[in-house]
Order: structure tokens, then C-alpha cells, then sequence
């Protein structure tokens, strides 16, 4: 009993994280107690309290389920435990639940964690249309109303989409490029066991006084200065899931550029590699902006540092321009990685190589670098100096132009193919129809008299859906329906799947799509209530919505179903040529028993004898772009 | 049916498809009244804007729809590839280069409209907009009234006369709209922000926040009215004496500390 409380797992996180609250009280009342609170008779304040155990309750859980043991072990020079590869593979749902080192488990941690977020966010929207059916107030009123927004779009952003998209590419980047794991297999433990903690941090502010955090996603001071408590809780659970995000980008830097398989050039790569090799170099450089930002606020917040405070010499435009230079950014981050799923998708589905290649590479990166010069497009009507509003105009129209190029090759690799049209190759499909409405949306935002009118109004809202469920979240939806086989080992219902399909597409469309008009027409984003003329509309969004939401359990159903009794799938369900369908579904713990050698590119459909890879030994004379597969590092 | 005869085919369905959309744009009922010069310009903005971009979007939907109509799998084809096509520059080059120049071509336009909506006139009254939790008051300065400076709730504008709107906010950042303008700012603390308008419509319209500022967002709303010359002076002799009473506190330069 002793052992169970001592070894890492959640019994040892029970004791260590009452250690952590012990320190967070220990802390506070020691640094108030000398720096003249003692006056107050108050030593311990539950503000003060929360704002460090926020940070030290869940830094003794990551240690109390073994999160930091090997470094400690290494820095105190106690004998590392020697790599016996027990940290890999699952063999119960119960390997699920504690720090694994083999990226395919992380891979699926990260999916099914994000796709439980998916379901509360997605509720907590259902709750938000289900106040706005009618003007006036319905079920809630209006703080937990703002708090219900914030979180929805926070969880949505910070544990949704961006942290499953690192999860469908912590599964499959590794076995894509030819490698055993990822570069660094405990800093991928490590960052995937941040999310959760983020993700209960931000629904746990619901339950402290003064409700969740109620000022949006965006936080905006001096608003999020001077709000109660809970947003706290928002800019804390910032850093956690900005942490993650940065940790698994790095790993998948050092992972890409390191560990690629013999005859794996980067221009052999396939475009999922690509795109998140992009998207990593986003994160990296953008993540810390927003953790900044939220650095700046909890400093206000807790020991008023005035940063923002506009009597006391703050600058409370600064905010929004840090905050804007991650958040942009972070719209790519959120995307770049679906453009590399629909690719891989379209590619094999359609039966042809992919049209343009290098264009499609080259063009991933101009993304990366002109994503960086729009941030203040956000604020055309913050008040500003105007000047920047021209500059910024002229790049937010220019970055269309990579995307443009992306969708234009993707309709030609449509061209005389041989369209394959199942579950994703529909999602991929309804993907370009509806990222291109947004993408067109977000052009029209970019003409500055326009989005003078339609700043932060229900157009804003229809965009913003178009562009992430529209493009992200399909893509997703594709992502995972083809990877589905390789992933569990078995198929997916197909029939369930186009219900699943066309039930989100057109109720998508019939939900977001009338949102255009309610701005145009002048109604503001974030209102629990809204002037009588916009009722029929939002009577109407509203009955859509709980539609798409119930489509969502087509989904589910399927997922559950088919991984607990689908039939067993072979290795290469889809004829794809990747170096992943070359290997057993689900793949064995290293990936490949034997070294896999790249002999050409990933889509060569269509031209006969091609092979992109084969598992075998490279020969020694194999050059450029490769590099040694390594064994798998402790 | 043979290639050419399809894609024909496709390519009328699609002409008639963008020959509907535009006509749906024109039809549809998108905005608030049109009550100010500025909306004019803003409102034929998004109209170009809408007619530039349904071809692109008809152009796409209307791939992908013929594809999935000609290049599906059809029974036998299960173990088909499609012809190894990897590019064509010249293809690749065109979409680039035509989108940047309908992109650059756009926003080249939008500029001209965002000069003349925020050009200066040669005469213009000066209001002044103080945001706080959750109300609008407007400060009329001696130069309007003529006399005593005025503080009100209410906002009175004389048509065909522009104005520029100085905004202040007493706490957090507000945004003034004013959808019938199709013109908002923010106000934000510490700084006062601006923009101007000039109403040619009579009417009263809804004054919007537009940015999320508490607990009280969603109703903070007001109304402008916009009055004959005539009326609006007559509005201001009559306010004159409740200002002397103090009606709504604070002074006519604004409340807000800078």
C-alpha cells in the first residue's frame, strides 16, 4: 500500500498536490505577513491563495504521477531507471491514464482529451443559443451568459483544435517521416498531461465567487483587470496549455528536422509533415506573446503593477497588440495542420498526385511568414493610430493569395481523378466549400470601411465559424475518420459516417450562415440580450444548432461502436502510399520492425512501379536529406 | 455525354449560378437604413465587394460539384489511378498572380472609400461621447450650443451637417456605433478616439456598445436622432436650461480623466 502511494500515479498526485495547496497557503501568508498586511488582520486571503496554488496544485500533480521523475532523478545523480521500454505501447484503457512515453498512446490521449472538450464547448454553445432564442432573458443571467462565451471559445481554441491537431500529428508525424518516436518522448508526455490541467482550470472557474471568467476569449483590459476571480483562472490555465503547445512544437521541430528515415528529403515529405512543421515554427514564435499578455494581466491583477491601468500611465492598446501578435498567428496554427490533413486526403482519395506539389510547401510557408504582418487587423476600430491600418490592410489581402493557391491545387488534383467519396473525402470536400465562404469573409473584413461596420458583430461570429468548424474542425473530422483504421486497428461504420457528414454540413451551414446577415443588419457579438427585430433569426440559428449539436452523436456513436466491435481493418485500407500504411494497423510499439528507406514522393498515384518507401535497410550510398535513425532515445 | 459537352454544361450552370447570386446580394435586405453620406460609400463598398467574389466561390463549388459528378469511382474503378498530373506552371503562376491582383485591386478601392468617408470637411460641429458602465452621454461644447456647454442622455444630430464624435471612456473600453452610420470606434480610457459622419437621413436610429464592458453590454444601447436644422437648435435652447440644472452630471468637456 506504502509502494502505491509512493510509485507515480494519481495516489501519489492525492498527497503531493495537498503539498502544493500547503505551499501556495505557506507562501502568501508569509510574503503578506512581512510586507505590512499584517495591519489588515488578514494574513491569508483566498484570492492570494488561488492565484499561487493555481500554479502549485497542478505543478504537484504533474510530480505526483511522475511527470518530472526522470529529471529529478537525473539532477539529484540517483540512478536514472535504465530505458526498458515499459513506458510504451497500451495494454489496458487503464495505460491511458498515467505519463506514457510512446507517442501513438500520447497521439490518442490528446485526441480523446480534446474531443471531450469538443463536447463540453460544444454544450455550453448549445446553452448560449438556448438564451438566445428569444430576445430578453432565458435561462441565465447576464455574467454567467459572458462567462458561458469565454469559456466556450477558450476551450474550443486552447483544448480544442489546437491541441488535436498536435495529437493526430503526434500519431502519425513519426510514423510518417520513418522514426521509432518522437525526438524528446518525455517532454511529449509532459505536454500532453498540461492540457487537462488547463482544461479543468477553465471550467472549475464556473465554481468560484463571482462566476467563470466573463470578459471572452480575448480578455481585454482594463475589463480583465478588474474582473472577479475567475479570470484568474483563465489566464493561469493560459500558460499551462501554452506550455504544452510549445513543448510539442519544438518535438515536432527536432522530430522533422532529426529523425526523418533514410531517403526522406524535405521535399519527399508528405504535406502533413509540412503543414505541421509550419504550424511549429508559428507556436514557438508566437505562443510566448500570449503567455506574456496574461503574465501582464495576472501582475495587475494580483499585485498592481498598473500595466494597463490608464489613470496610473498604462497603455491599454499595448495589450491588444501583444495579445493580437500570438492570436493571429494562432488562426493559422489552427489551420495550417487541417490543409495538411486535407492534402494527404485528397491526394489519395482522388488517386492522383498532389497538384503542385512545392507550390503547396512554399506556400504553407509564406502563410508562416505573412501571418506575422496582419495581427492589427483585429483592431481597425480600437482606436489605434490609423496609419497601421493601411499597411495591415494590405498584407491581410496578400495572405489570401497562398491560401488561394492552396484551394486552387487542390480543385486540380481533383480534376480527372478518381474521386473515391467516402466519410473523408465528403469532410474534406464540404471542408473546401466552406473554408472558402470564410476564407471570402475574412477578405471582405480585410477592406477597412467595411469592417468598420462589422467589427465585433455577428458577422464576426459567422467568420470566425466558417473559418474554424467550417475549415478546422471539418478537416479534423476527415483527419480522424482516415486515420481511424490505423489508429484502433478497425473500421469505422461508413454508412454512419455520411449521415454524420451531411447532418454537420447542412446544419452547419443553416446554423453559422445566417449569422452574416444578423451583422450586417447591427447586432453585436456578446450580448445576452438583443433588440427585438433580430428574433426570427435567432429563433431559427437556434433550432439549427441544437441540430448540429445532436449530429455530433452520429459521430460519437460511431467512434465508440467502432472501436469497441468495427471489424478489423488491414494495414492499408485506403491504397495510401505514406510510409504509416506500410505497417500493421494499429502499428507495432516502435513503429517499424525493420528501417524503412524513402525511394520517392509520398503521391506518386498513378505512375506505375512508384513507391514512396519500402522497409528495408538503406543501402549506404542513400544521400541527401537523410539522416540516421536513431534507436529509440530514453 | 462527351468532356466538352459536360464542362459546357458546367460552365452555363455555373454563369446562371453567379448571374443568381448577384441578383440574390441586390435583393436580399443586408443593412439598417442608410443615414449618413458614409453608409452610402460603405454600402457600394460591400456590393463590389460581393459581386468581386460570388464568381470565385461559384468557380469552386462548381469544380468540385463536376468532379464528384464526371470523376467519381464508378463500379470496375476500384482499383484505378488517375493520370500522374504533378502541375503546370503556367497554371500555377495565373492563380497566383490574377487573385493578387483582384486582392490588391479590392483593398486599392476600399482605400479610396476609407479617404472619403474620414476626410475632413470644411465645416463641422464637434460632440463629444462619454462611455461608462453601462450608459452614453453626449457633451455638446459652447461652439455647438452657442452658450452653455450642454451634458445630455439623449443625442441629437442636424442633418446634413457632419460631425466629428470625440470619444472618452470613465472606466473600461466601450465601442460607439452606430449601425445606420455603418461607423464605430472604440473608446477606450486614457485616450479620446474619434470619428465623423455626416447624417442625410431624418430618423432616429439605435446607438449600439459594441464591445463586451460588464454585466450590463447587452442593453447599453441609446438612440440617435437626427432632426432638421431647425429642430436641433430648438432641442438646444431647451436643454440649456435643464443643463443649468445639472440634469446629468459631469461637465461638457467629458468626464473621463485623460
Amino acid at each position: 500500500m506504502v509502494a502505491k502511494f509512493r510509485a507515480p500515479g494519481f495516489y501519489r498526485a492525492s498527497w503531493t498536490m495537498v503539498l502544493g495547496l500547503a505551499f501556495a497557503i505557506a507562501v502568501t501568508w508569509l510574503v503578506r505577513n512581512f510586507t505590512g498586511h499584517a495591519t489588515y488582520a488578514h494574513y491569508l486571503n483566498e484570492d492570494a491563495v488561488l492565484t499561487v496554488a493555481l500554479f502549485s496544485v497542478p505543478l504537484a500533480f504533474l510530480a505526483g504521477i511522475g511527470g518530472f521523475d526522470y529529471w529529478f532523478y537525473w539532477a539529484t545523480g540517483r540512478p536514472t531507471r535504465p530505458e526498458d521500454h515499459s513506458g510504451h505501447g497500451a495494454h489496458s484503457w487503464k495505460d491511458y491514464f498515467r505519463i506514457n512515453t510512446d507517442h501513438k498512446v500520447i497521439g490518442i490521449q490528446y485526441t480523446v482529451t480534446s474531443f471531450f472538450f469538443l463536447l463540453v464547448g460544444g454544450l455550453i454553445g448549445m446553452l448560449m443559443r438556448a438564451q438566445l432564442a428569444q430576445p430578453g432573458a432565458q435561462f441565465v443571467d447576464a455574467n454567467t451568459y459572458n462567462g458561458l462565451f469565454s469559456v466556450h471559445a477558450s476551450l474550443l481554441i486552447f483544448l480544442f483544435v489546437i491541441p488535436v491537431f498536435a495529437g493526430l500529428g503526434n500519431y502519425v508525424i513519426p510514423i510518417m517521416i520513418g522514426a521509432p518516436d518522437m525526438a524528446f518522448p518525455r517532454l511529449n508526455a509532459l505536454s500532453y498531461w498540461l492540457l487537462p490541467i488547463a482544461g479543468v482550470m477553465m471550467l472549475s472557474s464556473f465554481l468560484v465567487p463571482g462566476g467563470a471568467f466573463a470578459d471572452g476569449w480575448t480578455a481585454y483590459t482594463p475589463l480583465a483587470t478588474d474582473a472577479p476571480l475567475g479570470q484568474t483562472f483563465f489566464s493561469v490555465a493560459v500558460q499551462f496549455a501554452g506550455a504544452s503547445s510549445i513543448m510539442t512544437a519544438l518535438n515536432f521541430l527536432v522530430t522533422i528536422i532529426t529523425m526523418r528515415a533514410p531517403g526522406m528529403s524535405f521535399f519527399r515529405l508528405p504535406l502533413l509533415v509540412w503543414a505541421n512543421f509550419a504550424t511549429s515554427l508559428l507556436v514557438v514564435i508566437a505562443t510566448p506573446f500570449i503567455a506574456a499578455s496574461q503574465f501582464f494581466v495576472l501582475l495587475d491583477r494580483a499585485l498592481q503593477f498598473n500595466f494597463f491601468n490608464a489613470g496610473k500611465g498604462g497603455d491599454v492598446l499595448m495589450y491588444q497588440h501583444v495579445f493580437w501578435f500570438y492570436s493571429h498567428p494562432a488562426v493559422y496554427i489552427m489551420m495550417l495542420p487541417g490543409f495538411g490533413i486535407v492534402s494527404e486526403i485528397i491526394a489519395v482519395k482522388s488517386r492522383k498526385p498532389i497538384f503542385g506539389y512545392r507550390m503547396m510547401a512554399f506556400s504553407l510557408l509564406a502563410i508562416v511568414g505573412l501571418g506575422f504582418t496582419v495581427w492589427a487587423h483585429h483592431m481597425f476600430t480600437s482606436g489605434m493610430a490609423a496609419w497601421i491600418r493601411i499597411p495591415m490592410a494590405i498584407t491581410t489581402a496578400i495572405i489570401a493569395v497562398p491560401t488561394g493557391i492552396k484551394i486552387f491545387s487542390w480543385l486540380a488534383t481533383l480534376w480527372r481523378g478518381v474521386l473515391h467519396l467516402d466519410t473523408p473525402m465528403l469532410f474534406a470536400l464540404g471542408f473546401l466549400t466552406t473554408f472558402t465562404l470564410g476564407g471570402i469573409s475574412g477578405v471582405m473584413l480585410a477592406m477597412i470601411p467595411f469592417d468598420i461596420h462589422v467589427s465585433a458583430t455577428y458577422f464576426i461570429v459567422a467568420h470566425i465559424h466558417y473559418v474554424l468548424f467550417g475549415g478546422s474542425l471539418m478537416t479534423i473530422f476527415a483527419g480522424v475518420y482516415y486515420w481511424f483504421p490505423k489508429m484502433t486497428g478497425r473500421m469505422y461504420d461508413e454508412r454512419l459516417g455520411k449521415w454524420h457528414f451531411w447532418s454537420t454540413f447542412i446544419f452547419f451551414n443553416l446554423t453559422f450562415g445566417p449569422m452574416h446577415v444578423l451583422g450586417l443588419q447591427g447586432m453585436p457579438r456578446r450580448v445576452a440580450t438583443y433588440a427585438a427585430k433580430f428574433a426570427d433569426l435567432n429563433l431559427f440559428i437556434s433550432i439549427a444548432s441544437f441540430a448540429l449539436g445532436l449530429s455530433t452523436l452520429i459521430f460519437v456513436y460511431n467512434m465508440v461502436t467502432s472501436w469497441r466491435g468495427g471489424p478489423h481493418s488491414v494495414a492499408n485500407p485506403w491504397r495510401g502510399m505514406t510510409l504509416e500504411w506500410l505497417v500493421p494497423s494499429p502499428p507495432p510499439i516502435f513503429n517499424f520492425d525493420r528501417v524503412p528507406t524513402v525511394v520517392g514522393g509520398p503521391y506518386e498515384y498513378g505512375v506505375p512501379g512508384a513507391v514512396h518507401g519500402i522497409l528495408a535497410p538503406a543501402p549506404s550510398t542513400v544521400g541527401a536529406g537523410s539522416s540516421m535513425v536513431r534507436a529509440p532515445s530514453p | 455525354m462527351s468532356r466538352q459537352r459536360s464542362i459546357l454544361l458546367a460552365v452555363v450552370l455555373a454563369l446562371i449560378a453567379i448571374a443568381i447570386g448577384i441578383w440574390l446580394s441586390y435583393t436580399i435586405h443586408w443593412f439598417p437604413p442608410e443615414a449618413s453620406v458614409q453608409a452610402h460609400n460603405t454600402d457600394r463598398l460591400y456590393h463590389v465587394l460581393v459581386i468581386a467574389t460570388i464568381p470565385i466561390f461559384v468557380l469552386v463549388v462548381t469544380v468540385i460539384l463536376y468532379s464528384v459528378w464526371q470523376f467519381r469511382m464508378k463500379p470496375g474503378e476500384e482499383l484505378k489511378d488517375g493520370p500522374p498530373i504533378h502541375g503546370n506552371t503556367r497554371l500555377e503562376v495565373i492563380w497566383t498572380a490574377l487573385p493578387a491582383i483582384l486582392l490588391l485591386g479590392m483593398v486599392g478601392y476600399s482605400f479610396v472609400v476609407l479617404y472619403e468617408n474620414e476626410k475632413r470637411p470644411a465645416r463641422e460641429i464637434d460632440i463629444g461621447v462619454t462611455g461608462q458602465q453601462f450608459v452614453w452621454t453626449y457633451q455638446y461644447p459652447p461652439s455647438v450650443t452657442g452658450g452653455a456647454p450642454i451634458n445630455s442622455y439623449k443625442l441629437y444630430l442636424p442633418e446634413g451637417e457632419s460631425v466629428d464624435f470625440s470619444m472618452r471612456s470613465k472606466d473600461v473600453i466601450h465601442a460607439f456605433w452606430i449601425p445606420a452610420f455603418r461607423l464605430q470606434e472604440d473608446v477606450v480610457p486614457g485616450i479620446v478616439t474619434h470619428w465623423r459622419a455626416t447624417p442625410d437621413r431624418l430618423g432616429s436610429y439605435p446607438v449600439v456598445c459594441n464591445l463586451l464592458c460588464g454585466v450590463g453590454h447587452s442593453l447599453m444601447r441609446s438612440t440617435a436622432h437626427v432632426v432638421p436644422e431647425a429642430q436641433f437648435r430648438a432641442w438646444i435652447k431647451s436643454q440649456e436650461t435643464t443643463a443649468s440644472t445639472g440634469a446629468v452630471g459631469g461637465n461638457a468637456s467629458g468626464g473621463a480623466s485623460g
